[in-house]
């Protein structure tokens, strides 16, 4: 029996998701519409749908890098909330690559862009790393802070000097065939920016959990003085965290633009790299549970139109479950399983039953 | 491009509008300054500042006058401020993810209400907002006079609660308790102060001053609500704070700099058309970052902040 309990305990995460659709259910009921005709509706058009799915998808692939870029770093101890102007670095320096840099064979030219986009986001990581390293300064301000100046920035380099002549709109000229990426669900947007993502995702795990460089950085963030006088360098592994993350949300910026929309746009990204936030708590922080965190999350705002169509609910009460979601799983993993209380209460509650049983033998 | 400098009625406008853009940050630092002297970062300033926000907007519009805003505003940032000190004081979540978790879950629930609540939009907001008016004498100072002195109710009010929570903190008992919290939570509970209790407390009044500048925004500025309308205030307060190195004055004062850097930029977008708007517009985030660099490492946070409390012996 106690085995059950711990095994409740151990899906957590995924009780605290049902209390977030539940509450959810009730604000959609106090909306004046059938909760279940609304949930019926979302999920239908995110998961069953072909089409939906598809949708669901495209959405999921940045939403994956972005939750990596914040559980990287927060495995020695590091805050990443620039997930965003990560996103938006790299997007414009893969988009400079693919737009100025010519003559380069096909594979070459698109293994640049790629890289110019890891190192985009990876140097405007860094900076924050540096200042957090170096001066000890809280980098959760600083991380917040510089997404708003990368979003400033992209908007002046799409309305100035990367901007498409004659466009109604800020964005920049659209990139060279040769550097999309191919699809890979016939008829939708799904490209193989998600199977990057999944990949990644693999790898970073397998690093986090086996790696001398993973558990490195554990011990960095459990315990910087103790990783210290096992003569860890807790500055450097400081630096490359960051970095490591901020490339892998500069990498979700790239293929936005190489996968999906072929050109950099004003204020591409609908806060993607504030969801990656959302799927890697969900996820408990853990890589190979991170697919599954974001197919979901993906799948909510996704299936959130095709709701607002389907019966007429506004589909920011997406946004309203989205952040019950990130409340109940951060309550829910702070949570410590009490193995004494639980077996307490269930000798407790069999106690008597054998009491019970030992007068009816009499 | 300075030459307003030179000009008293530009002078005193330019001023006037850096004071007033300095009273949202102003109120969430202080906040802010009181929550992390009790050793509990407050990520979720921002969260309240929008919720505060929010707040504004239905309460002026249901009751029909200002204060019904306040008081709204007042409530909805208090609340946030309950969930915010039921996560990071009593269930002991990471202060900081709580307070990440704060301003999501407040830019999704108020995104979803406004909807409901203003379903046209702007258009269907009819905000009463607060009126200024002068005080006598003071408002005839040259230069500073029409800046602080012609202004509204919520702008006074953060003049007054500045140095009342100066006072609080340095020279009376409960100022005493939060401030040792903050830095020997252990000694202060041994000295039979509750730590949780007392923290929880602060969180939510913290909370509440974000509130009160988010209500200022919708009341006395721009008198319509609009999606994610903090747009970075709280966390430009988390700077103003370290800034103004925890204490309520300093903050203030920060905050007034922040205010300023955000007027220039202002001013200097409709002077310098040539000159494209997002390099001004990044100005006080970048003044932000720039101003933590220059002052980091001369300032000490309160010693517990961060640090949840757990009561060992039991």
């Amino acid at each position: 029996m106690i085995k059950v309990i711990e095994f409740a305990f151990r899906l957590r995460t995924i009780w605290a998701v049902f209390l977030a659709l539940f509450v959810g259910g009730i604000m959609i009921a106090a909306a004046g519409h059938n909760p279940f005709t609304a949930y019926g509706a979302l999920f239908h058009g995110a998961f069953i749908d072909y089409y939906g799915l598809g949708a669901t998808l495209v959405k999921m692939s940045p939403i994956l890098l972005a939750g990596l870029a914040v559980i990287i770093p927060l495995r020695a101890g590091l805050f990443n909330i620039g997930g965003e102007g990560q996103i938006y670095m790299g997007a414009l320096c893969s988009t400079g690559v693919a737009l100025y840099v010519t003559g380069l064979p096909d594979l070459a030219h698109f293994a640049l862009v790629i890289v110019a986009g890891c190192i985009g986001g990876g140097l405007w990581a860094l900076i924050p790393a540096i200042l957090k390293a170096y001066r000890g300064i809280n980098e959760v301000i600083v991380t917040i802070l510089m997404n708003y100046v990368a979003i400033n920035l992209v908007s002046y380099f799409v309305s100035g000097p990367m901007m498409q002549e004659g466009a109604p709109y800020p964005y920049s000229p659209e990139i060279d065939d040769h550097l999309f990426l191919s699809w890979i669900m016939p008829g939708t947007d799904v490209h193989t920016g998600i199977i990057m993502g999944l990949l990644l995702s693999f790898t970073f795990w397998f690093i986090l959990k086996y790696s001398s460089v993973g558990i490195g950085w554990s011990t960095v963030g459990h315990n910087p003085v103790a990783a210290k006088y096992a003569g860890i360098n807790v500055k450097r592994q400081i630096l490359i965290s960051m970095f490591v993350g901020g490339a892998v949300a500069g990498l979700a910026g790239t293929i936005e633009v190489i996968g999906l929309k072929y050109r950099l746009f004003h204020l591409f990204s609908p806060g993607y790299g504030y969801d990656g936030i959302v799927v890697a708590f969900l996820a408990g922080l853990n890589p190979i549970f991170l697919p599954f965190a974001t197919l979901f999350l993906s799948g909510l705002k996704a299936g959130a139109n095709v709701m607002q169509r389907a019966i007429g609910l506004e589909s920011t009460i997406i946004e309203a479950i989205q952040g019950l979601v990130i409340i109940f799983t951060a309550a829910s993993l702070a949570l410590k399983f009490n193995k004494p209380f639980w077996e307490r209460f269930l000798n407790r509650k069999e106690a008597p039953s054998t009491v019970k049983g030992d007068s009816k033998n009499v | 491009m300075f030459d307003f400098l030179f000009n008293i009625s530009q002078l005193t406008d330019f001023m006037g509008t850096g004071f007033r853009l300095s009273i949202p940050i102003a109120f969430a630092a202080l906040g802010g300054v009181l929550s992390e002297r009790a050793g509990v970062y407050n990520i979720g300033l921002e969260g309240c500042v929008l919720s505060g926000a929010f707040g504004g907007a239905v309460g002026a519009v249901i009751t029909g006058t200002p204060w019904g805003g306040v008081v709204f505003a007042l409530l909805f940032a208090g609340m946030a401020g309950v969930v915010l000190a039921t996560l990071s004081v009593l269930m002991r979540v990471n202060q900081i993810v709580a307070g990440i978790a704060i301003n999501i879950l407040m830019l999704g629930f108020t995104s979803y209400f406004a909807r409901v609540f203003f379903p046209d939009g702007t258009a269907s907001q009819n905000i009463s907002g607060f009126k200024t008016f002068e005080i006598p004498l003071l408002s005839k100072i040259p230069i500073l006079g029409q800046p602080l002195f012609n202004q509204d109710i919520l702008f006074y009010s953060i003049y007054l609660l500045v140095p009342m929570a100066w006072w609080v903190m340095y020279r009376t008992p409960w100022g005493l308790q939060i401030r040792a919290i903050g830095e020997y939570p252990r000694a202060a509970d041994t000295a039979g102060i509750s730590v949780l209790k007392t923290r929880f407390v602060v969180v939510v009044i913290s909370c509440a001053l974000a509130g009160l500048g988010g209500a200022y925004i919708v009341l006395s500025q721009v008198f319509v609500f609009t999606e994610n309308m903090s747009a970075g205030k709280g966390f430009v307060a988390l700077a103003a704070l370290i800034l103004g190195r925890w204490n309520p004055i300093g903050a203030l004062m920060a905050a007034v700099f922040f205010g300023f850097a955000d007027a220039l930029q202002l001013r200097m977008q409709f002077s310098s058309p040539d000159v494209p708007y997002q390099f001004f517009a990044m100005l006080p985030y970048v003044a932000s970052i720039l101003a933590l660099i220059v002052f980091a490492g001369k300032v000490k946070p309160p010693a517990a902040l961060g640090l949840d409390f757990i009561r060992s012996g039991k």
